[in-house]
């Protein structure tokens, strides 16, 4: 029996099973996600109004890019989980070129090397995002179960790859991040505990060598920074100084729209990109930035629901790794910005300014609502 | 189906991932607690100490000048105004090259390298970022429009407008007026911070500084936010300043520009005063300066070449000059004898040149060689200037009544008049010899003091007053610069003497300029009205026993000093002048012409009848 065939037996209603979609689903559409994910996008517009200082343009090309970034979620809502399954090697090749190719035709910003310029400019380590648990979720969920020595080591390399090369550009937090992400589709995928055990150890070994062989002197100072802002007042200090005063001054309730003296007046470097949780916070005040949290709250246990509704591995696994990342970059955000993480260029996922991020971000939000609204089957409740 | 795997395992599968997935939403649990907190720490905990953080941060306090009142003459002729004026100042975080900057502008107008000094002076000095540093002051018209015009290429450059201190009458009224400078460092400690918070300028001298509380009125602030490049970005909550009050003086400007005129080339003073009120109508003293150089600024070289002229053309002779007020005291020590009981109107002398005191060989002599001879009454003594016979009368009438009425009538007193400085000048006395020189008091002192010499000394203002109060018999008033609303005289002392002997002084006054025998006989001329004057002529050195005073054959340095008193019209008395001329010769040839030029334009200008008719 072909795979259609049986779907139009089911369908016909005779069968043991029931399509429990309802109606916006069956259009491949969850609204519940949806409508939390333009919450989000709209404030994180309002906040980039304001933390542009009244840049109109600013808001402009980034509700462009929200527009982009939604066309490309519908779309790609509507193909057939599989098809992700099977060529989810692309993403993951492709970004690996990319990141291969910026030696030689990326653009230096701040010191590092993290752009492309073809035609427009964006940063190839933010597609590895989806790209990787992507790959893993697929890898991993056509191996034997539990992931044997072989699938474990194919894995690590698949995510070491990339991580080595965003970490040359270097960037640091991408790198760890993406390495995070990937390692935690092992993680849900079933990696036994002997492993995990080993590899917590590993790292508690690597973290003093990293700190001197694999880090950059700027690298270093950031991290000294955290726990010293004072130390270097006008230099890797300033940042974090002037963003726990926009926080703390904010108070409450905050200052109101547009008149968060921090960033309005320059205090605040980076105010409409990786700082920009701080405008916010000393515009709303507390009462905005756990609205805030509520929100991202909404959407992960909502793509946490995804992930324990889904009835396919690769679902369950890329719907759960993907959610814990996106968990982790709002994290690693909040806490560089309110000064208990080192500065690391990580976005605040919807509310920094920047291309990349936004559609990336929608591609990997758009396999969550395909994983949401596949075909999803229930026995058929008898005593009804 | 690709994929087959054992049921079991599958359900397994599902069971391990949900277990993992409850891992994860465990530590995404802690790791959002621990934000919450950290953000509530921050934003709650600490809300107060980064509140005020942010407006340390961003908020600056600054002053607002107040525009300093202006000061006036009794017709409303501006003598101390603000003028806008535009100084070139350097934003140095804007320039690109500021050597290249400033050698390019050096090339466009002139920069000294005083002000080329100054400007790094204060470059270094601590200032907020983006705080213009100034490095010309008061550009020329024609200095703006260069300047305009090459803007572009001027990257940094900055003009800028400010209120600068203008007298328009120069050194005419500089004296009156005084002038206002950059505060300094002694100054600024003892300054109210808050008055002087904006204030750049304060005034020096004159009228200027005994107005200061006054004219600097009440300064403004604004708060302004700053970015973090320290740029004003909005003014919040501004106050307005108060600006300082208007000065109206009695000061005439035509009268204060007549007397300077008749000084001109000559060092000495002219103070006349209003009879009715006491107020200054003109107060001269030659030689002056212009204050405006001080208010831009004076370089040290400049400053020195005023303050060391042996002119001194800084000191303020009307005030601070202390002469012999010579035979100008006759007046007042007549009225004195007559009041006293001393000697009647028919008392008189024979004057045969000279006058010996009992047992002494030396003479002291007369003005006039051979004398005034027989009949020489009192009136006649003030009419001719008879020395001997105030020689004589000195033996009858002692130091003390010589001290009571020269007291009374201002001399050896500080007259009140509102100016930071005045001298005391002398009138002489037994206890004054004793404390001062401690010696006893000879009767010759009161020989030379009973024609106003020796010891005595007055300033110009005090003659003046002195004459006010011969005028207006016995009022002796504190002269006032400024005005008040209603102008009234304010009388210091007042002096009760016999109506006939003030007319008889008074006729004697008014016959020393229109008797044909008058000293100031020759300014009778030509005039509609009558004046009342003494004229007076003081010995600069001393001449031996038998030397005659040749003015061609001394310096000019050793001449005399020529003085006039008088008052106008003699019978209603309007104005009263004191001039001194510092060796000018005789006070009837110098001083009491250039008195009447002065008094002629207050007539002029004043007379009774065209007064009125003005008024209707």
């Amino acid at each position: 029996m072909s795979q259609s065939e049986f779907v139009r037996r089911i369908n016909q209603g005779n069968s043991a099973f029931v399509d429990t979609r309802n109606k916006w689903n069956r259009l491949h559409l969850d609204l519940h996600m949806l409508l939390t994910l333009l919450a989000l996008a709209s404030t994180g517009l309002v906040a980039l109004y304001s933390a542009s200082g009244q840049n109109l343009n600013l808001v402009n090309s980034q509700l462009i890019r929200f527009g982009i970034g939604f066309i490309l979620l519908l779309t790609i809502a509507q193909v057939n989980l599989r098809f992700f399954e099977r060529w989810a090697f692309i993403p993951y090749t492709g970004g690996v070129l990319l990141l291969l190719a910026i030696p030689f035709l990326g653009i230096e910003r701040n010191g590092a090397q993290r752009w492309l310029d073809v035609g427009v400019q964006f940063q190839p380590s933010e597609v590895l995002k989806v790209a990787i648990p992507l790959l893993l979720a697929s890898y991993i969920s056509r191996r034997d179960y539990p992931p044997s020595l072989k699938t474990v080591f194919f894995s690590l390399l698949l995510v070491a790859i990339p991580v080595a090369l965003i970490g040359i550009q270097p960037d640091l937090g991408t790198a760890i991040l993406v390495g995070v992400a990937g390692f935690s589709v092992l993680f849900l995928g079933g990696l036994p505990r002997i492993y995990l055990f080993t590899s917590s150890c590993s790292l508690a070994v690597a973290m003093p060598l990293m700190w001197f062989y694999g880090l950059h002197g700027y690298q270093r100072q950031r991290i000294i920074t955290l726990f010293d802002p004072e130390s270097d007042k006008f230099g890797a200090g300033w940042n974090i100084i002037q963003s726990t005063i926009a926080i703390g001054s904010g108070g409450l309730g905050g200052k109101g729209w547009g008149h968060g003296t921090q960033s309005q007046l320059d205090f605040l470097p980076e105010s409409h990109t990786d700082f920009i949780i701080a405008v916010f916070a000393e515009e709303f005040g507390l009462l905005g930035v756990l609205g805030l949290m509520a929100l991202y709250a909404t959407l992960i246990l909502r793509c946490l629901l995804i992930s324990i509704r889904s009835q396919t591995i690769f679902g369950r696994l890329f719907a759960g790794s993907y959610t814990f990342l996106f968990f982790l970059y709002i994290f690693v955000n909040l806490g560089m910005v309110s000064g208990i993480l080192p500065v690391v260029g990580v976005p605040l996922p919807f509310m920094s300014f920047g291309g990349t991020s936004v559609v990336t971000l929608m591609c990997g939000f758009g396999i969550l609502m395909a994983i949401s609204t596949e075909q999803n089957f229930k026995e058929r409740r008898r005593s009804r | 189906m690709d994929h087959y795997r054992p049921f079991k395992s599958r359900q397994f599968e599902q069971q391990k991932f949900y277990t993992r997935l409850l891992v994860g939403c465990f530590f995404m649990a802690v790791l959002t607690a621990i934000l919450v907190s950290r953000y509530y720490y921050l934003q709650v905990i600490n809300h107060d100490v980064f509140m005020t953080k942010s407006e340390n941060n961003s908020l600056l306090i600054e002053p607002i000048t107040p525009a300093r009142g202006n000061i006036y003459d009794r017709n409303g002729v501006v003598l101390a105004m603000n003028r806008p004026s535009f100084n070139l100042s350097i934003v140095s975080e804007r320039t690109v090259n500021l050597d290249l900057l400033l050698s390019n502008v050096s090339k466009l107008i002139s920069i000294s390298d005083f002000e080329k000094k100054q400007f790094f002076k204060s470059l270094k000095r601590k200032r907020r970022p983006f705080e213009p540093v100034q490095l010309k002051k008061d550009l020329s018209e024609e200095e703006r429009a260069i300047l305009a015009v090459h803007q572009f290429d001027l990257r940094g450059s900055l003009v800028t407008a400010k209120l600068l201190r203008e007298y328009p009458l120069g050194s005419s009224t500089a004296h009156i007026t005084g002038y206002v400078g950059a505060i300094n460092e002694q100054e600024l400690k003892t300054l109210d911070p808050l008055l002087y918070s904006g204030a750049l300028v304060l005034g020096k001298s004159g009228i200027e500084k005994k107005y200061e509380q006054n004219l600097v009125g009440q300064p403004g602030y604004q708060m302004v936010e700053v970015n973090s490049l320290g740029r004003v970005m909005r003014e919040l909550n501004k106050v307005d300043p108060v600006n300082g009050k208007d000065l109206h003086l009695y000061l005439d400007h035509r009268l204060q520009e007549k007397a300077y005129e008749v000084l001109e080339g000559e060092k000495g003073s002219v103070v006349l005063i209003e009879v009715d009120t006491g107020g200054i109508l003109a107060m001269a003293s030659a030689p002056s300066f212009d204050p405006n150089k001080f208010v831009k600024g004076i370089s040290h070289k400049n400053y020195n070449l005023l303050a060391k002229s042996s002119e001194k053309p800084l000191f303020d002779r009307a005030l601070l000059g202390q002469y012999p007020p010579g035979s100008t005291m006759k007046p007042v020590y007549g009225l004195a004898a007559l009041n006293e009981g001393i000697i009647d109107e028919k008392y008189n002398i024979y004057d045969p040149g000279y006058f010996q005191l009992p047992g002494s060989k030396h003479k002291y002599r007369d003005w006039k060689r051979g004398g005034h001879g027989h009949d020489i009454h009192l009136n006649n003594a003030i009419i001719e200037s008879c020395d001997t016979f105030f020689y004589k009368l000195s033996t009858l009438m002692p130091i003390s009544i010589l001290h009571k009425y020269g007291t009374i009538f201002g001399i050896g007193e500080k007259t009140g008049i509102d100016m930071p400085h005045e001298k005391n000048g002398i009138m002489p006395s037994r206890d004054w010899k004793k404390r001062t020189h401690n010696l006893a008091w000879y009767p010759g002192d009161s020989v030379n003091a009973s024609i106003g010499q020796g010891f005595t000394l007055a300033t110009p203002l005090q003659l003046a007053v002195m004459t006010v109060g011969l005028a207006n018999q016995g009022k002796i008033p504190v002269p006032r610069v400024a005005r008040d609303k209603n102008p009234s005289l304010l009388v210091k002392k007042e002096v009760e003497i016999q109506k006939k002997y003030w007319n008889y002084i008074r006729k004697a006054m008014k016959d020393v300029v229109h008797d044909p025998t008058g000293t100031a006989r020759r300014i009778n001329q030509g005039i509609d009205y009558e004046i009342s004057g003494k004229t007076g002529t003081v010995q600069v050195i001393g001449i031996k026993q038998k030397e005659r005073y040749d003015i061609a054959s001394i310096a000019k340095k050793n001449r005399d000093h020529a003085l006039f008193i008088a008052y106008a019209p003699s019978d209603k008395p309007k104005v009263a002048i004191a001039i001194i001329i510092e060796n000018g010769g005789s006070g009837s040839a110098r001083a009491a012409p250039a008195a009447k030029e002065v008094i002629e334009t207050y007539m002029n200008l004043y007379s009774i009848n065209s007064n009125e008719s003005k008024k209707q």
